[in-house]
C-alpha cells in the first residue's frame, strides 16, 4: 500500500466521509448531461473560487479608509510586485463571473430546470445572481476612485427618494451625513464578510439541491413535466439509462473551468488591471462619472426614463423583477422543457438580451451627456467656413463660444444630445431658428438672456447656411404673400 | 444521500429518547434555556441595533448641519459664479480629502447671493458652470440649469438645491453638512424644508 493510501485510510477512519464522497461523486446522472451546455455552474463556482483567492491577497495590501484606499490601490498597481497583476485577475474575474452567471441562468432558463421540482433551486439561484450584482457593485466602490465617489451619490441619490425612510436610508447607506470614511468602510465590511457569506451559504445549498434533486435532463420536445410522474421518469432517466457524474460527465466541467481561468488569465495580462480613476477628491469636478460595464445598462435607463415617471419606475421596477423572477417556478412549474416548444421563453431571452445589448452600447457612448469641453476643443468643419460672410463666421464663433457644440454636432463632432445642426437650415426656417435660440424648448435650454441681438443674428445666420450645396434651405412661403415682395426672405450666401 | 452500505460504524448506533407524554424535567430545562437565551439575545440586540442605525439617528436629533464659512466676500466678485469649497463640519481623521466638499457661489448682484450645491438635482453628478453661455451642466445624464439654478433641460425634476446663506463680518456663511439628495430637498421629519 502507497504512503498516499495509508494516510488516506487513516483520516477515513476518522472522518468517515470517503464513502459518503465517492457516492456524491459517482452518482448517477442522465446521459445526455454529459453536455458543454451543463459546464456554466460549475464554471461560476470555479471563478469565485479565484475570487475568494485573489481577493485574500488584496486585502494583504489594501487599506479600507477614505483617506488611503486610493494610495493603497496605486502601491499595488506600481509598487507591490505582481499587485497589478493580482488586481487584474480580481478585476476580470468579476466581469466573468457575472458574465458566466448571467449565461448560467439563460441556459437554466431555456433547458426549463427551474420547473418542478427544482423550484428552490432556481430561487436560490435568482439570490445568487442578486448577490453576484452586489459583489460586483460594492467592489466597484471598493475601488474608491472618482467613478466610486460620484456612483454612490447616484446610489444615494436613488435610495434618497424612497418615500419617508429615504433621507434615514441615504445616512444608512453612507454612515453618516456625506461620502466619507464610514461610507468606504461599511462596503467594505459588506464586500468582504456579509455578502461573500451570502453567497457561501447560498451556493451551498445550491449545490445540495443539484445532488439532491438530480441535474436538469436534457429537455426533449413532448416530454412533458407532471408532479405525478416526474420524480419516477427521472430515476429512469438517471438510473436506469444515466452514468456516474465522476468521470463521464465531469471531464467537460474541469476542461471548461480551465478554459475560462485561462481567458481570465489572458485578460489580466493583456488588459491589465481596472483603474483606479482619479482621486475621491469631491473637488476635482473634471470628472465624467460611469458605472463599471454590468451596470452601464442601468447608467442608460436612467437618463431616459421621463423625469416624472423615473422615481416610481427606478423603485418599483426591481421589485417587480425580482417578484417575477421568484416567480417564475411556481406560475410554470410543469409542462414543456425544452426550449423548442417554448417560443415565448425564447422570445422573452431575445428581447431582454437586445434591450440590454442596445442600453449597454448607449451607456458607453452616452449621447445624452453634453460633451463638456466639445466648445473649446473641437473645430468648425472647413466647409461650413469656406466663402460665408464676416457674419455668418461671426455667427460660427458664437456657435462654438456659447457652448452649443456641446449637445449639437457638426460633420459628426460635438454633443450628441441636441440634434445634429448639419443640416438644420433644412428643417428650420429663420424665424423657427430665432425662436428656437431664444425659448429654448424641446428639451433646449433658452438662451434669450445669454446672447445679445447682434449674437442671435449673427447666430442664425451661420445656422441658415447649414444645408446641403443643391438643397434650399427651409423659406416660410406665407411671408412673402403677407409681406409682399419686400418681405421676400434673405436668401443664404450658399455658393 | 441513503447510508452506504458496509461494516456499522459507532456513530450509526442510536442513543433512545424517552417517548414520554408530557413534559420531563430536562425538557422543561432545555426549553427554559432557550427562552433564556432569547432574553439576552434581545438585551444584546438593542445595543447593536442602536449601533447600526446610528447614522439615522443622529440626523433626527442634532442635526449634521452647521454654518461655515466660505471666506471673505471679495473672494466672489458681484455678477460672477465661482466654486468654493469647504470642509464639511461632521468630519474625522480618516475622512481624508472625501470631506472637501464645493459648492457654486453666485453673486447675484453685490448684495444678494445663491450658493449652490455641486450635486445635480437628478442623480447627485457635480455639475459645471460655464460662464460663456451661464449654464450649468450635469456630465452624467445631461441635465442643464441657468444660472439662477432653475432647471433649463435634461431629466432633473427640479432646480439645483440651494445652501441657506448668511453675510457676517465681510465672509460668506452656508448651513451645510450633509450631502443633498433628491429625496432630502424636504425634511420628511420635521416637515421643514431643509434646501431651498
Amino acid at each position: 500500500m502507497g504512503v498516499i493510501e495509508t494516510l488516506g485510510s487513516w483520516f477515513d477512519e476518522r472522518l468517515k466521509v470517503g464513502a459518503a464522497l465517492r457516492e456524491t461523486a459517482e452518482h448517477p446522472v442522465p446521459r445526455e448531461t454529459a453536455s458543454w451546455f451543463y459546464v456554466f455552474g460549475s464554471a461560476a463556482l470555479t471563478v469565485f473560487l479565484l475570487q475568494i483567492v485573489t481577493g485574500i491577497l488584496l486585502a494583504l495590501i489594501y487599506v479600507p479608509s477614505a483617506g488611503e484606499a486610493w494610495n493603497s490601490l496605486q502601491i499595488l498597481n506600481h509598487t507591490v510586485p505582481l499587485g497589478w497583476f493580482i488586481r487584474a485577475l480580481h478585476g476580470w474575474g468579476s466581469n466573468f463571473m457575472v458574465a458566466i452567471v448571467l449565461i448560467h441562468m439563460v441556459q437554466v432558463f431555456l433547458f426549463g430546470a427551474y420547473k418542478f421540482p427544482r423550484e428552490l433551486t432556481w430561487i436560490i439561484g435568482v439570490f445568487l445572481l442578486l448577490v453576484t450584482l452586489g459583489m460586483a457593485f460594492t467592489g466597484q466602490v471598493l475601488r474608491f476612485d472618482q467613478d466610486a465617489y460620484w456612483g454612490l451619490g447616484i446610489g444615494a441619490s436613488i435610495a434618497s427618494r424612497v418615500p419617508v425612510v429615504g433621507p434615514a436610508l441615504v445616512n444608512l447607506m453612507l454612515g453618516g451625513p456625506i461620502i466619507a470614511a464610514a461610507t468606504l468602510s461599511r462596503f467594505f465590511a459588506l464586500h468582504v464578510f456579509v455578502i461573500p457569506g451570502l453567497l457561501i451559504a447560498f451556493v451551498g445549498i445550491h449545490l445540495l439541491l443539484v445532488l439532491k434533486l438530480g441535474i436538469n435532463e436534457w429537455p426533449m420536445p413532448g416530454r412533458i413535466v407532471r408532479k405525478a410522474t416526474y420524480v419516477r421518469e427521472y430515476q429512469e432517466l438517471a438510473h436506469k439509462r444515466g452514468m456516474a457524474f465522476v468521470p463521464y460527465a465531469v471531464w467537460k466541467d474541469v476542461f471548461f473551468s480551465g478554459f475560462i481561468l485561462l481567458a481570465i488569465v489572458a485578460c489580466a495580462v493583456y488588459f491589465g488591471p481596472f483603474g483606479p480613476g482619479g482621486q475621491p477628491d469631491p473637488t476635482i469636478i473634471q470628472t465624467a462619472p460611469r458605472p463599471d460595464f454590468f451596470f452601464l445598462w442601468i447608467y442608460a435607463v436612467l437618463s431616459y426614463l421621463p423625469p416624472a415617471a423615473e422615481t416610481p419606475i427606478i423603485l418599483i421596477a426591481p421589485i417587480i423583477v425580482i417578484v417575477v423572477l421568484l416567480g417564475l417556478p411556481f406560475v410554470a412549474g410543469e409542462g414543456e422543457k425544452s426550449w423548442k416548444r417554448r417560443p415565448i421563453a425564447v422570445l422573452t431571452i431575445l428581447v431582454i438580451a437586445v434591450a440590454l445589448g442596445v442600453l449597454t452600447h448607449l451607456g458607453e457612448h452616452t449621447p445624452w451627456s453634453p460633451v463638456m469641453n466639445a466648445w473649446s476643443s473641437v473645430p468648425i468643419p472647413a466647409k461650413d467656413l469656406q466663402g460665408r460672410t464676416a457674419l455668418e463666421r461671426r455667427g460660427a464663433l458664437v456657435f462654438q463660444g456659447k457652448q452649443c457644440r456641446n449637445c449639437h454636432s457638426l460633420g459628426d463632432a460635438g454633443g450628441k444630445r441636441g440634434p445634429a445642426l448639419d443640416n438644420v437650415a433644412l428643417r428650420l426656417t429663420e424665424d423657427q431658428l430665432i425662436r428656437q435660440v431664444i425659448q429654448g424648448g424641446g428639451n433646449m435650454p433658452a438662451y434669450g438672456k445669454n446672447l445679445s441681438p447682434a449674437e442671435t443674428t449673427a447666430l442664425v445666420a451661420f445656422l441658415k447656411t447649414l444645408h446641403p450645396a443643391r438643397q434650399a434651405p427651409a423659406r416660410d412661403a406665407s411671408r412673402r404673400v403677407a409681406l409682399g415682395t419686400g418681405g421676400q426672405e434673405s436668401t443664404s450666401t450658399q455658393p | 444521500m441513503s447510508v452506504p452500505a458496509g461494516r456499522p460504524r459507532p456513530d450509526d448506533e442510536k442513543v433512545p429518547v424517552p417517548k414520554e407524554t408530557g413534559m420531563t424535567r430536562r425538557a422543561m430545562l432545555f426549553k427554559l434555556g432557550l427562552l433564556f437565551n432569547g432574553l439576552v439575545a434581545a438585551v444584546l440586540a438593542a445595543p447593536v441595533v442602536r449601533f447600526l442605525l446610528g447614522p439615522a439617528i443622529r440626523e433626527r436629533k442634532s442635526g449634521y448641519e452647521s454654518w461655515l464659512s466660505l471666506g471673505p466676500l471679495e473672494q466672489f466678485p458681484p455678477g460672477q459664479t465661482r466654486l468654493a469649497t469647504f470642509r464639511n463640519p461632521v468630519v474625522n481623521s480618516l475622512d481624508g480629502e472625501t470631506a472637501d466638499i464645493p459648492c457654486w457661489v453666485r453673486n447675484v448682484d453685490g448684495h444678494s447671493f445663491q450658493v449652490f450645491a455641486i450635486n445635480c438635482a437628478h442623480l447627485g453628478c457635480p455639475v459645471r458652470w460655464f460662464p460663456q453661455s451661464n449654464l450649468f451642466m450635469c456630465p452624467c445624464h445631461g441635465g442643464a440649469y441657468y444660472q439662477d439654478g432653475s432647471l433649463a433641460a435634461g431629466p432633473p425634476e427640479r432646480g439645483l438645491f440651494q445652501y441657506s446663506y448668511k453675510v457676517e463680518d465681510g465672509k460668506l456663511f452656508i448651513k451645510a453638512g450633509e450631502m443633498p439628495t433628491p429625496g432630502r430637498a424636504a425634511n420628511t421629519v420635521t416637515g421643514e424644508s431643509r434646501w431651498v
